[in-house]
C-alpha cells in the first residue's frame, strides 16, 4: 500500500516537474526543499511522544532543523519569485520572435 | 475520528504540494504556488499536533521557536549569488532531520520493527547521513571555505567503492536485525564519511549536478522516513523531492555532456587535461577597444547577451542591464541566451538576471534561441567560455565534443568580454575567439561593461 503511494507520487511528481521551465529551476529546488521540510511531522512525533530521552532530544533537534527549512525555504522562494518580472514595454526595434 | 482528521489533513497537504509544483510551470503563477505549499504545510503541522501520541509540547515549542529564529534570516538575508550554497545547507538540515528521526525510531522500537520498517529505517539513515555530509562539503566548496578544486588522491575510486561495499554489508546486517545499536551507529557513521568522501573530489563547476543529486537523495531519505513511520504525506513529498532532484541532475548531466552513470559514480571533474589548440599555432585573437565595441553595440538592432559564471563572479549583472537598456533606447533588441549550466546550480543564471531587474521574457533557454542566433547582429559573451565553444560540435577529439552549446559562432559578429586568453573550466582552447568575426574586449567584465555604458552614452 505504501509502495503504491510512493510510486504514484513519484510518477505524478515526474510529470509535473518535467513541465517546469529551466527559467524556474532554482525556485523549483528551493520550493521542493521547503516542502521537504514536511519531515517536520515525523520530528514532531519523536520530540513530543515522550518515548525516551534519546528520542526527545533527537526529535527536538530534528524539529529545529526541519523548521529552519520550512521557514527559511518558503521565505526565500517567495522572495526569489518576486524578482521575476515581465517587461512592461516592448522594445521599439525588431519584432520579438 | 481524530485519526481520520489527521489523515485528511495529510491528504489535503499532499494535494496542495502537487498543485504548488504545478504552478511552477509558469513564471506568472509560480508565486501563488508557494502560498499553496505554505497552506499545505500549515495544515499538515496542525494535523500532526492533534495526534494522540503527542503528549508533551514543550520541546516541540522549543524546536519550532529556534528553527523560526534561525530560518528567517536564512530566508531574508541570503543573497541570490549564494543560492547554491544556501540550497546545499538546506539539504544538510533536511537530511539531518530525517536521519535523527530514523535514529530515534530505531532506538525506541528496534525490537518490534517489522522487516519492511527495518529496511526503511536503514535506508533512511544511510541516505540521510550521506546527504548531511555530502551537502555540507558541497556548501563549503560553493562558499569557497573548502577548496573548490577537486581533491583527489591515488586509488580514490577504489577507496570509495570499498567504503560503499562495506556500507551495503552493514546495511544488510541492520536489515537482518543483527548487531543492535552499535551496528546501526556504524552504518550512520560510515555513510557520513562516504558522503564527504564522494563530494570532496568534485570540482566547483560540477556542483549543479551534485546539488541536484543530493536533493534527490534527501528526498528519498524523507520518503524512507514515510515508509518507516507509515506516514503518507512524508512518502508523497519525499517522492516529489526525489523526482525533482533526479530529473534536474539528469538534465544537468546531459547539458554537461556526462553520462548519468559517470555522475552517479563520481570521478567527474578530475580528468581535465589541457589541450591548447591556439598555443603553438599562429592563431591570433583580434582585440577591440571599448569605443569600437560600443559603436558596434549601439547600432546593432539585434543583440544576444550570453552570460556565464564569470559575469556572476564579477557581480556585473546590473551593468549588463544598464547596457541593455541603453541599446533598447536606441532601438535595438536585447535578448539573453542562457545555457543550462551557466551558474552554479540549475536555473541560477535566470535568478541572478531577474534580481538585476531584467524581465524574464527576455531570458531564453538554449533550445529556444539556438535556431535564431544567426540573426543576431552582435553576440556579447560575458564570462562564458566552454558553453560557446564550437569544438563541441565540430571537433570529435575535443573533451567537450557532443556537449550541447550555444551556437554563437553563427552570429553576424561576436564580442567576447574576457580577462585574458586563459582556458575555460574544461581546460581547452576556444576556436570561437579566433574567428574572423570575433573581437576580444579584454579586462574585468564589470569594468568593461561600465566603459561600454559610458561610451554609448557619449555617442
Amino acid at each position: 500500500m505504501q509502495a503504491y503511494v510512493f510510486v504514484l507520487a513519484g510518477f505524478v511528481g515526474f510529470l509535473v516537474i518535467a513541465r517546469v521551465p529551466p527559467l524556474l529551476h532554482t525556485p523549483l529546488m528551493s520550493a521542493t526543499n521547503a516542502i521537504s521540510g514536511i519531515s517536520l511531522v515525523g520530528s514532531l512525533v519523536a520530540a513530543g511522544a515522550g518515548r525516551s530521552v534519546v528520542s526527545t532530544v533527537l526529535g527536538t533537534v530534528a524539529v529545529t532543523a526541519a523548521t529552519i527549512n520550512v521557514v527559511g525555504g518558503f521565505i526565500i522562494t517567495r522572495r526569489m519569485l518576486g524578482m521575476f518580472k515581465r517587461s512592461d514595454r516592448r522594445p521599439s526595434g525588431a519584432p520579438k520572435v | 475520528m481524530r485519526e481520520a482528521l489527521v489523515q485528511a489533513s495529510y491528504l489535503l497537504a499532499s494535494v496542495l504540494f502537487i498543485l504548488s509544483l504545478k504552478s511552477l510551470s509558469r513564471a506568472d503563477t509560480a508565486a501563488r504556488g508557494v502560498d499553496l505549499a505554505v497552506a499545505g504545510m500549515a495544515i499538515a503541522i496542525v494535523g500532526t499536533l492533534m495526534q494522540q501520541t503527542i503528549i508533551d509540547y514543550r520541546w516541540i515549542a522549543l524546536g519550532l521557536g529556534v528553527g523560526t529564529v534561525v530560518g528567517i534570516p536564512l530566508g531574508t538575508r541570503v543573497p541570490m549569488t549564494a543560492m547554491p550554497q544556501r540550497i546545499a545547507i538546506a539539504l544538510t538540515f533536511g537530511a539531518s532531520a530525517a536521519t535523527l528521526v530514523g535514529i530515534a525510531e530505531y532506538h525506541d522500537h528496534r525490537e518490534t520493527l517489522a522487516l519492511g520498517q527495518r529496511i526503511a529505517v536503514a535506508f533512511e539513515v544511510m541516505l540521510g547521513s550521506l546527504t548531511v555530509a555530502g551537502s555540507f562539503v558541497a556548501a563549503g566548496k560553493l562558499q569557497e571555505v573548502l577548496p573548490s578544486k577537486p581533491l583527489t588522491y591515488r586509488g580514490q575510486n577504489a577507496v570509495n567503492f570499498g567504503l560503499l561495499a562495506v556500507i551495503l554489508v552493514i546495511l544488510g546486517a541492520v536489515v537482518a536485525g543483527k548487531g543492535g545499536m552499535p551496528m546501526f551507529y556504524t552504518l550512520v557513521t560510515l555513510a557520513f564519511i562516504a558522503g564527504a568522501s564522494l563530494v570532496l573530489p568534485i570540482g566547483g563547476a560540477d556542483m549543479p549536478v551534485v546539488v541536484a543529486l543530493l536533493n534527490s537523495y534527501s528526498g528519498l531519505a524523507s520518503a524512507a522516513t514515510g515508509f518507516a513511520i507509515s506516514n503518507n504525506v512524508l512518502l508523497v513529498s519525499g517522492a516529489l523531492d526525489g523526482a525533482s532532484g533526479f530529473l534536474l541532475s539528469m538534465l544537468m548531466s546531459k547539458a554537461m555532456n556526462r553520462s548519468f552513470t559517470n555522475v552517479l559514480f563520481g570521478a567527474f571533474g578530475s580528468q581535465t587535461q589541457v589541450v591548447a589548440v591556439g598555443a603553438g599555432s599562429d592563431l591570433v585573437a583580434t582585440p577591440i577597444s571599448a569605443e569600437d565595441a560600443a559603436v558596434q553595440l549601439a547600432y546593432a538592432s539585434n543583440v544576444v547577451v550570453v552570460p556565464g559564471y564569470g559575469m556572476a563572479v564579477a557581480q556585473a549583472q546590473h551593468q549588463v542591464r544598464e547596457l541593455a537598456e541603453l541599446i533598447e533606447k536606441r532601438g535595438g533588441e536585447v535578448r539573453y541566451a542562457i545555457h543550462p549550466v551557466a551558474g552554479r546550480m540549475p536555473g541560477h543564471m535566470n535568478v541572478l538576471l531577474a534580481e538585476a531587474n531584467i524581465p524574464y521574457d527576455k531570458l531564453y533557454d538554449m533550445d529556444e534561441i539556438n535556431g535564431d542566433l544567426s540573426r543576431a547582429d552582435v553576440a556579447l559573451i560575458i564570462g562564458a567560455n566552454d558553453v560557446v565553444n564550437p569544438a563541441a560540435r565540430t571537433d570529435p577529439t575535443s573533451p567537450i565534443y557532443g556537449m550541447p552549446i550555444l551556437n554563437v559562432d553563427e552570429a553576424k559578429s561576436v564580442i567576447v568580454l574576457k580577462r585574458g586568453m586563459s582556458v575555460g573550466f574544461a581546460g581547452i582552447d576556444n576556436m570561437l575567439f579566433y574567428q574572423p568575426r570575433t573581437r576580444m574586449l579584454f579586462g574585468d567584465a564589470k569594468a568593461s561593461l561600465v566603459k561600454l555604458v559610458t561610451e554609448i552614452k557619449a555617442l
